[in-house]
Formats: C-alpha cells, sequence, structure tokens
C-alpha cells in the first residue's frame, strides 16, 4: 500500500494566512498511451496509432466544449491543470468535460501533470498563475513527446498565440484549433469552432456591416476587483439575474443585502447578463425608479409580442406581477431599481431556436452571418456564422454563446447541431425535451442489467419474509386515469366487526428492486421523475420495472408498501400501521368506471360497497381537510384525444375531475401525510418532506386587486380565511367561482421538496393541503421522491438499513434541489407540449369561443379560453400604436374608449376568434382577435 | 468538494485514497529526557518526552502501589495552528487527548514491573495538520521505547474517514475539517489488538468496518516503520559504543 519510497514532498505557499499544504510528487502515474509499455496498461485510453495526441489547454475547453463533444476530435490528453481552471472557472464545462473523460467510448485521458515527478512545476518569481498554468502544460506535452519518443507525435492545441509562440521556440508541434481542425478536412467541423472574437479575426456585425458605424452600446463591465470592493462597502448588490419569462426586458436580482428583489429595465441597464448569470449591481438614484405604462408587447424591435400559451397553473408560470405602478395606490412602494456593472459568474448555455428568416447572400457557400432567435424568450438573439445557411433556415438548431461585445448589440455564439423542421411535431418534441433538460437516451446497459430477471414471479423467499405481510386474500384494487400501465397505488376497505373500517393504501414496492448506490439507482435519481407529454412518457425507470414487476396489475401477485389504518365511520383514524406486502389486485378501475359503479344504485357486489364505503369517507376526510383551511384550488388541465396512428390531436378539451378521482386522491394525501409523521419521528434530520410555502401578500396582490374591481372581497389572512372567501364568491355566473379559483391558484408558488434538517419545524407547512407535515410516498415508479421516501420509511421500521448517503446532509440537500428542478422541468416540458398540440391542432381547425379577460393592459387585454386552457393577448390598437384612444382605469381594472361608449372590464366573457397565422414563412403562431 | 478526484482517484494533495502521509521518527531529540522522539506524519509535527520510571512525586495521587502511574501531559504549541490563537491550558480537548494518550500507552506499558514509580509522558504538538492524536501515540511509543521502558508492544496509532463515498487513510487537515467521519483507532501491533478506537460520527455499520479496516492497515503500517527506526537507532548506538 502506502508510502511509495519515491515521494518527493513540496510545499505550497498560500498567501493570507500561512497556509502549508503537501504536495506529493510520484513516479506511478500512467500516461494512458497504448502505444506505451512502461505504464500502467489499464490506464491506455489513447489510441496507438492516432495520427496525434493531443494536448489541450483551459481555453480550448472552455470556448470548444462542443468542438470536443464531436467524436471527430479524439485522443486528447486532459491534464488536471486544465482539469482544475476548467471547474473554477465554468462548472457546466467541466461537467461535460467528466462526461467525456468518462464515457468510455471516447478516447479522453486525465493525466495529473501536477502530481507527477516530472511535470510539475514551481511557480517562478514574477510570473501570473496564467503563465505559470501554460506553462505547465506546455511542459506536460513536451514530456508527453519524450515519454512516447517517436511512436507518437505530440500536438499542442491553443489559440493562445503568445502560448502557441512559446511551444513553437520550445520545439513542440502546436497549432490553434481552427488550423486544426481544418487539418481533418470535415467541413461541417468547422461550424463548431469558436472564432475568436479579439484579436486578428475582425468579425462584422449582422445588424451593421459597416466598420464605422460600431459604437460602444453597452457599458463596460467593471473589474473583478472594484466590484468586489464595491460590494464590500454596499454600493453594489450581488444576486443571481432571472430575466422575467413574459417580458424579456425586464430582469430581477433577489439581493440579500437589499432584502428584496431589484428590478433591472431593458436591455443597456441588464448589460449583456443572461438569465441565471451572477450579477453585480448598481441602484439607479430613487426618482427612476417609477416605472412606466405595462405593454403587452414591450419593445420595438424584437417583435416578441406575448403569445398565446397555455394559462399558468402557479406563480412560478405566470407573468411576474410588473404593473403594480399606481403611485396613486399607496399599498405599492416602489421597488428598487437598477442596473448590472459586471457578471461575477456567467450562465451561458447552448439554447435551441432558429435563425432569424433571411435572404440567402450572394455567392453562397462562404460564411454567412445569421441571428439565431432562441425559443426561450429570455434569451437575446446571437449572432452565429455558418458555411451551411442554406440548410439551416427553416430547422431547429441548437447555438452555444461564446462571448458579447461591448459594441455588439447580441452576443456571439457558434452553431451546435439541427434538430430538425421547424414545426415539425417530432423536432418540436425534441426541444421542449432539449429546453427542459430532459434524459430522453436508453437506459444503459448497466442501468437494466441491476433489473430483475423477467418474467418476475412471487418468490417463496418474499413469502417467507417476516417483514412481509401477505395480503393476497385481502380485497384490493385500483383506480386510475384509462389506459394507465403504471399502476402505483392500490386500495382496500374491509368493514370490521367493531363497526369500523380497516382501510390501507398499497404502494408498489420500488425499492424492492431498485437499490441504493446501483446503477440504475443513480439514474432514476438523476432523471428524479417521468415527464408526460402528450402521447408520449418518458420513464424515470426502465419499462419492465414500471409497466410490469412494479405495477400493481389486477390479478398478479405484487410487492407493495402498505399503510393501513383502522378508521371509524365517520373517517378519524384510530390506528395507524406500516408494512411491507404482498398483494393481488382484484380489479384495475379507470376512474369512469369506478365513478359508473358507485352511481349504478343496483349494483351491490362487495368491490361496489368497499369503493361507495371508501367514497364515503372520503368525502368526510375532504370535508375536514376543507375546515382545517386547505385551498380547493383549480386549475385547466387540458386533454387530447391522439389519433393513435398519426398521433396528431383530434380533439382537445378540459380533464374531467369526478369524485371518483378525488376519492383517490383523498387517501393518498392521507398515506402521505401518515408516512412523513413516521419518518420525521424516527430521522428528524434528514427526512425528505415537502412544503408549500404560504403566499406573501405581494403575490395575492393581483388576486386581491382583480377580484376588489368586481366588488368581491377576499380575505386573505390566512389559508382558511382565503379557502372560506373562495367558497363565497358566488355570483350568477356559473363560472365566476371556477375563475377565482383559478387565479388564486396562480398567484401562489409550488410545493416544494426539502430536507428537514434544513428548515424548523413552522416551515415544514403545505399552505394549500393545511397540513402540519407532507411528503411524497405514493408513487415511487414515477417519482423518485417516493423512493427516497420508502427506503426512509423501510428504516424506519427497521425492515432494511438507511443508506449513508441520509447520514451527508449537504448531499441529501443537493438530491432535493435536484428533485425540485426536474420537476419543475417536467411540469414545464408537459406544458409546452400541450402548447405545441395545441398549435397544431387549431392549425387546421380555426374556431370561434368564449373568452374570459383576466388582465387590462395599456393597449389591450389578455383572454382565458376556458374551453382550452389557454390564455393570450387581444390587441385593441394596432401594434406601435401605443395605448391609442383607450383609456385604463387601473382602480377598476378597466379599458374604455371614451365617446364610443365601448369598454372591457376584467373576468368579464368576450367572443374571441382563434386562429393560426404565419407573420413569417414556418413560423406559425396562435392567434386571438376580438369578434 | 471533491476530496477524490473522480477521474483520477487522487486526493487533493496527490495521495492515493489508501495512502498515508510521508512519515518521520527520530529518538533522541531532547537530551535532558529518559527517551524523547520526534514524529512526523506528513506536515503534522509531534515531540514526546518521557521521565521515568522515577519515583513518585505525589503520593496522594497513586492507588495502586503494585503499579507504576502513567502520567500524560498534552500541549499544542500556540504556533502549531493556522491562526495563532492563545488558547488556555487544560481546556477540555487537551484534558480529553491527555487521557486518551495515556490510556492507550498504559495498555502497553508492563507497569507491574516497576511498582512504586511514576512515568511522566509529555507530548507537545509542533504543527497541526490533521491526525494529531495519532501523531501523539506514536511520537510516545517512540520516546517510551527510547527511555527503555518495558512494554508490552508497540502501540501505533492512525485515522481514517470517509468522503467522496471513499474510505481515505490519515485524513490531513482539510481533509479532517470536511465534516466526514474521522475514525481513529490505535492497536498493539504484533498482537493484533486495538486499544483505541474514537469517531465523533454516525456511519453505516459495513462503511465502518472498511474504514477501520483501512485505519488499522494504517496502524501496521506505521509499526513497521516505528520499528526500522528503533533498530536503526539501535545499530548507531552499537556503532557508537564500538
Ligand atoms: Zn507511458
Amino acid at each position: 500500500m502506502l508510502q511509495s519510497k519515491s515521494f518527493v514532498k513540496k510545499t505550497k505557499q498560500g498567501r493570507v494566512v500561512k497556509v502549508v499544504r503537501e504536495h506529493y510528487l510520484r513516479d506511478d502515474i500512467p500516461c494512458g498511451a497504448a502505444s506505451c509499455s512502461s505504464c500502467d496498461a489499464a490506464a491506455r485510453r489513447l489510441n496507438a496509432d492516432a495520427a496525434a495526441i493531443l494536448v489541450i489547454d483551459t481555453n480550448v475547453v472552455l470556448h470548444q466544449i462542443d468542438l470536443l463533444e464531436n467524436p471527430a476530435i479524439e485522443d486528447v490528453v486532459v491534464l488536471s491543470v486544465v482539469l482544475d481552471e476548467v471547474k473554477n472557472k465554468n462548472l457546466s464545462v467541466y461537467n461535460r468535460l467528466k462526461a467525456l473523460c468518462t464515457n468510455t467510448a471516447r478516447r479522453f485521458f486525465v493525466f495529473t501533470n501536477e502530481h507527477h515527478r516530472d511535470t510539475y512545476i514551481k511557480e517562478m518569481a514574477g510570473e501570473s498563475p496564467n503563465d505559470r498554468n501554460d506553462r505547465a502544460i506546455r511542459v506536460a506535452a513536451r514530456w508527453y513527446q519524450s515519454h512516447l519518443g517517436a511512436s507518437a507525435r505530440v500536438l499542442l492545441v491553443t489559440n493562445d498565440r503568445d502560448n502557441k509562440r512559446k511551444a513553437t521556440e520550445e520545439g513542440l508541434n502546436a497549432e490553434t484549433v481552427e488550423s486544426y481542425v481544418r487539418s481533418l478536412a470535415q467541413p461541417g467541423l468547422l461550424d463548431l469552432v469558436v472564432v475568436p472574437t479579439s484579436g486578428d479575426v475582425t468579425m462584422e456585425d449582422v445588424e451593421d456591416l459597416r466598420p464605422s458605424k460600431r459604437k460602444v452600446i453597452y457599458i463596460e463591465h467593471k473589474p473583478m476587483s472594484e466590484i468586489t470592493s464595491g460590494l464590500r462597502c454596499g454600493i453594489y448588490h450581488q444576486g443571481k439575474l432571472r430575466v422575467n419569462r413574459y417580458n424579456p426586458f425586464e430582469a430581477y436580482v433577489g439581493s440579500e443585502s437589499i432584502g428584496d428583489e431589484i428590478i433591472i429595465r431593458g436591455r443597456s441597464n441588464m448589460n449583456r447578463a443572461f438569465d441565471g448569470d451572477i450579477v453585480s449591481v448598481e441602484l439607479l438614484p430613487q426618482d427612476q425608479w417609477h416605472e412606466t405604462k405595462s405593454f403587452i408587447a414591450d419593445d420595438d424591435e424584437d417583435d416578441n409580442e406575448g403569445d398565446v400559451r397555455l394559462a399558468p397553473d402557479s406563480a412560478d408560470d405566470a407573468p411576474r406581477n410588473t404593473n403594480s405602478t399606481q403611485s396613486t395606490v399607496a399599498s405599492v412602494s416602489s421597488r428598487p431599481v437598477g442596473r448590472v456593472v459586471g457578471i461575477i459568474k456567467r450562465n451561458w448555455n447552448s439554447y435551441c431556436g432558429s435563425l432569424e428568416p433571411m435572404p440567402m447572400p450572394a455567392g453562397s457557400g462562404g460564411v454567412a452571418h445569421a441571428l439565431f432567435v432562441s425559443k426561450d424568450r429570455r434569451i437575446p438573439k446571437i449572432r452565429i456564422q455558418t458555411r451551411q445557411l442554406g440548410n439551416l433556415l427553416n430547422k431547429r438548431i441548437v447555438v452555444a454563446v461564446d462571448s458579447w461585445d461591448v459594441m455588439s448589440r447580441y452576443p456571439s455564439g457558434h452553431y451546435v447541431r439541427t434538430i430538425g423542421d421547424i414545426g415539425d411535431k417530432e423536432t418540436e418534441t425534441e426541444v421542449v425535451l432539449i429546453e427542459n433538460d430532459i434524459n430522453t437516451r436508453p437506459f444503459s446497459t448497466q442501468v437494466l442489467a441491476c433489473l430483475p430477471s423477467l418474467p418476475w414471479t412471487l418468490s417463496p423467499e418474499d413469502l417467507a419474509n417476516p417483514n412481509r405481510q401477505d395480503l393476497r386474500q385481502v380485497r384490493v384494487f385500483s383506480v386510475d386515469p384509462p389506459g394507465c400501465r403504471d399502476i402505483d397505488d392500490a386500495l382496500h376497505c374491509t368493514p370490521l366487526p367493531n363497526g369500523n373500517f380497516e382501510v390501507g393504501v398499497h404502494i408498489a414496492d420500488v425499492t424492492n428492486f431498485v437499490h441504493p448506490g446501483t446503477p440504475l439507482d443513480e439514474e432514476a435519481s438523476q432523471r428524479a421523475t417521468s415527464v408526460y407529454l402528450v402521447g408520449q412518457r418518458i420513464d424515470m425507470l426502465p419499462k419492465p420495472l414500471t409497466e410490469d414487476v412494479c405495477s400493481l396489475r389486477a390479478d398478479t401477485a405484487r410487492l407493495a408498501f402498505s399503510v393501513i389504518w383502522e378508521m371509524t365511520p365517520d373517517a378519524h383514524i384510530i390506528a395507524t400501521r406500516y408494512t411491507k406486502s404482498v398483494i393481488q389486485s382484484c380489479a384495475a378501475m379507470s376512474y369512469v368506471e369506478a365513478q359508473a359503479r358507485m352511481d349504478d344504485s343496483r349494483m351491490v357486489d362487495p368491490l361496489t360497497v368497499d369503493l361507495r364505503n371508501l367514497n364515503s369517507l372520503a368525502k368526510i376526510m375532504r370535508h375536514r381537510r376543507c375546515e382545517r383551511g386547505a385551498l380547493t384550488l383549480a386549475s385547466a388541465e387540458v386533454k387530447f384525444e391522439i389519433d393513435s396512428e398519426t398521433h396528431d390531436p383530434l380533439d382537445i378539451g378540459i380533464y374531467q375531475i369526478r369524485e371518483a378521482n378525488q376519492m383517490i386522491e383523498e387517501f393518498m394525501l392521507a398515506a402521505n401525510i401518515s408516512v412523513a409523521e413516521k419518518i420525521l419521528q424516527h430521522y428528524p434530520l434528514c427526512s425528505l418532506l415537502r412544503r408549500h410555502p404560504s403566499p406573501t401578500k405581494e403575490m395575492l396582490e393581483p388576486l386581491l386587486r382583480t377580484a376588489s374591481s368586481v366588488g368581491l372581497n377576499l380575505d386573505a389572512s390566512s389559508s382558511k380565511a382565503l379557502a372560506e372567501s373562495l367558497d363565497n364568491a358566488k355570483r350568477d355566473d356559473p363560472y365566476f367561482n371556477k375563475l377565482i379559483r383559478i387565479l388564486a391558484t396562480r398567484c401562489m408558488t409550488q410545493a416544494v421538496y426539502f430536507c428537514s434538517g434544513d428548515m424548523s419545524l413552522s416551515e415544514y407547512y403545505h399552505y394549500g393541503l393545511a397540513s402540519a407535515l407532507y411528503t411524497h410516498f405514493t408513487s415511487p415508479i414515477r417519482r423518485y421522491a417516493d423512493v427516497i421516501v420508502h427506503r426512509l420509511l423501510a428504516a424506519a421500521l427497521d425492515i432494511a438499513k438507511l443508506p449513508p448517503i441520509f447520514q451527508d446532509g449537504p448531499q441529501l440537500t443537493g438530491i432535493a434541489d435536484n428533485l425540485n428542478y426536474r420537476h419543475r422541468n417536467a411540469q414545464m416540458a408537459s406544458r409546452a407540449s400541450v402548447e405545441l398540440h395545441t398549435l397544431i391542432y387549431f392549425r387546421t381547425r380555426p374556431v370561434d369561443t368564449e373568452a374570459r379577460i383576466v388582465k387590462i393592459k395599456a393597449n389591450g387585454f389578455i383572454v382565458f379560453v376556458p374551453k382550452f386552457g389557454i390564455e393570450g393577448p387581444i390587441y385593441l390598437t394596432s401594434k406601435g400604436d401605443k395605448g391609442g384612444d383607450w383609456v385604463v382605469d387601473e382602480v377598476n381594472q378597466k379599458v374604455t374608449k371614451p365617446g364610443a361608449n365601448i369598454s372591457y372590464a376584467v373576468l368579464q366573457s368576450v367572443m374571441i376568434h382563434m386562429e393560426v397565422v404565419e407573420p413569417q414563412p414556418h413560423r406559425p403562431k396562435l392567434q386571438l382577435t376580438l369578434i | 468538494m471533491e476530496h477524490v478526484n473522480p477521474l483520477t482517484g487522487f486526493r487533493v494533495d496527490g495521495r492515493r485514497p489508501n495512502e498515508m502521509r510521508q512519515l518521520r521518527g527520530e529518538v533522541g531529540v531532547v537530551s535532558r529526557a529518559d527517551g524523547s522522539a520526534l514524529f512526523e506524519m506528513g506536515n503534522t509535527r509531534v515531540i514526546a518526552a518521557v521521565y521515568g520510571p522515577r519515583e513518585i512525586q505525589n503520593r496522594s495521587q497513586q492507588v495502586n502501589l503494585k503499579e507504576a502511574l502513567v502520567r500524560c501531559e498534552y500541549r499544542m504549541a500556540e504556533f502549531s495552528t493556522g491562526d495563532r490563537r492563545r488558547k488556555p491550558k487544560g481546556d477540555r480537548r487537551s484534558t480529553e487527548i491527555s487521557l486518551v494518550i495515556r490510556q492507550t500507552m498504559e495498555a502497553s506499558i508492563l507497569t507491574h514491573l516497576m511498582p512504586h514509580s511514576q512515568i511522566d509522558i509529555f507530548v507537545q504538538v509542533l504543527q497541526a495538520d490533521g491526525g494529531t492524536r495519532s501523531a501523539c501515540i506514536n511520537a510516545a511509543t517512540l520516546a517510551l521505547a527510547d527511555a527503555g521502558i518495558p512494554m508490552k508492544d508497540i502501540v501505533t496509532s492512525c485515522s481514517a474517514g470517509y468522503l467522496c463515498s471513499t474510505p481515505l487513510l490519515d485524513l490531513n487537515y482539510i481533509e479532517d475539517s470536511a465534516g466526514g467521519p474521522d475514525v481513529t483507532v490505535g492497536i498493539l501491533a504484533k498482537m493484533d489488538k486495538v486499544t483505541l478506537l474514537q469517531m465523533d460520527a454516525k456511519l453505516p455499520m459495513d462503511t465502518f468496518e472498511t474504514v477501520m479496516e483501512l485505519a488499522t492497515e494504517g496502524c501496521k503500517a506505521i509499526a513497521t516503520y516505528i520499528r526500522e527506526v528503533l533498530l536503526e537507532n539501535t545499530k548507531q548506538l552499537e556503532c557508537q559504543r564500538g
């Protein structure tokens, strides 16, 4: 083992406090080349007959990662000095590089040059860390050349001219990225190369080709030293920039130093910051804090007026409440407004979108400059250079951002790859998946190797397990949406001799098959949730598990994790027990089927009686929950009928919620709460729970304003008060109550997962359910949170050991964060998929329908179309004509045309025409007009 | 924080997970003492001095006259850590470590051979970079041997931790302060008996076993090294005496 005699010890000196660290140098680090016979053969990654072994510098990784990911680039040595620098500069690129290095299909080798006896170098006096690292890279390249001798050609790839010159002087082979890629003679590759913006390559602006017209558009970013000192003395404020999804010219920076969000208005104040960047902000003088009227289409030249979209389900989807103008309304205080002075950390990524339509330049075949428009509206247009303009014009493509110069209105980037034709369903679906970072790759062989052998059957060991109760004699059944194949919950309800009921909730025992730490578990943990798109499902777990082994199918013995209560006829829980079990469902019903059974008074078979008993219990539980103050929220869930052959949408409508749905939901809620109590009792510091923060006054503001404008007084002082006033919000208009509930729903944020050790007990509260505790236990087939909770519960019952990860607080928090991120993305993807299918549906079916006004704007209003669950803008004036002769009454939420005696008020019903138009070729959009 | 590089498997300072830091031991560094030693584990540097066996100075302290009384005093030099904070003498940590060292050494010293006597062990940390406890015990062993005090076996100690899902041998200060578990083991090397086991975290049983096994391996390696040092020292003495 240890302490190989060849160690030589060196020390690195720190600065402020003298930190002394050991730095071991060794002679047993392999070079990774297959042609080398002196190093460890197990480490061989680089081909023996490679044309060249590439040693790349940090900037090549940072800027050309798309190129490196292309399989044309192989036999690359990644030095540890490069790895460390990349990690410090850009974590997302680092992760991509890490993936490249671990991918066994690629030939990337990590060489620990910093710990190799012959390649470690000390910083020389007067040498900057950058120069030192460049030298370390050259030294390592030289070592490779002498180590491998004539058997290989070592090539240093760098875009740094100085570094290249020095390398050549030292007798190394060195080339720039571009010249190396050229030497490969694959023209398509050149588009992937990021052209340096500075230096000898001059970059012409797309929007202005004449160099004389180039002028500074943005203010230069402050240097880091100035930012740091500014932050310290409180002139600047640091935070993450969030661009308004509905208005890309407005952004927010959540600042801890101010304790409020700073609003950034306009592109010049945003000063080249991207959504997600960590920026430093300077506040503007207070007299500039006032807001301008909010128009639907905010700015001119970018031509992205509010699109028609799916109605939001929560505050997280909804446009921000930006028109809280009114200096007249005293309650709304003015919020701080600022401008970005520097960017601390970039969040540059690659984006899906398409090129702005443009004529083919004369003399095609050469390099063309084009503007790329991202599908994500928060991202500005991106300039790219391409040699294949004709191929790209009507395609969805992926583009990565490289730089943003003060002289250029738009950032510049480079083409990464083509997804497919614009408007094509498969292409657009892929765009949705990429945009939401959803992994659609088939499961790897390592993952599939973790599956039990199929066909799976109940084994005698399962039955002999003392921790597993045999409940196959119990009349268990399931109720799900029609066609559901991944059934993860089933119920039973048996009357007891004492007049009480034994009610059981049985959940698929996924953790019996998914063991912690296995590749299967890792994959599921990363995916975190199944994603449901229209007519398509992207599974969290491989199909054999979801649709067969774990699915609680009818008439098949299955393993389950059960929560069993004794309940009085008035639905009070007297006793709760938890057990692993074996069940055999006697019926897998759809909601419609179950509802029909309950409604048909002639049916008195035991199953139907069970259903009715459950239903009456559920009604009492539901009533009690509402009394506690749980909110009955409403959202428009859109459902498509899909042609089974073409997969085109045939019909569109709102999802019907039946009593049977609510019945199942009620018992799932109860099971989740019971499990939350149990796991928290055993693991107060490492339980995974779910909380729903109470909405702030400010979040409820638009709802209250809308309500008061129609003379409705809502009490939002507590969830109970709000629930009651929502119940009382009734008018002659039968849809009124639902509409108010829908508006209330979109004021709320969504519930989130968290680790119990990270919050105090009072913060555990679930506002929407009015429950002190909540977690997710009932859908382990499609949610990873439930898998974690199953493990916690099993450990609490002493059935299984608690996996070590639960001891690791930060890692557990990281898992909860990933769950929240993936859930959010899965929801956004589902919504985007519905939006896409809505567009396809209306392409051939223009329609007149009823709509409700939900928000008044200066030049029109936003309507909600209940029948299709979408909302979008209706313009009263033509574009460019701001306001016109319409007068907005903010207090009463009304827009009127004086003289003409026409007025529109919020919540009013209007008839509209819906139609798909193509303002630009291949860019279809849904348009709403007033009839 | 990646304490173990996921791509290369090296720790931040260039060691592999199962490698110890550079060891260095030297005996006879304090000429006035009956026995003394300097012991280094990487940047952790500890000096130990032994006085005794000698007559008991304070009779009231002796409970059992048939065995030697072992006393231990542990101290950390004020300049031993990065922040030169003045620590009060006899703080809880020092008292605890003194006790740990005393009990560990007592398990090896043949106290019944030296009735009516006492042995004083002074241990001073000159430079702290993780694993001070282990270094103190190793230094004390060397010093006791140097003083010629009869012992059953060589006592050595080493720590191991568990970070990035990897058992790590001989944590340095950065690794030690990462918040993971830290298992310190002391063994009687030849007899393969555990005389010290300390851990200040929760760890699943099977993980604990592998971590402890690693620490034990470390102890054995240190024992081999200490034996070499002593042998070398004896040889030199031989030469000197001709
Ligand atoms: Zn080699």
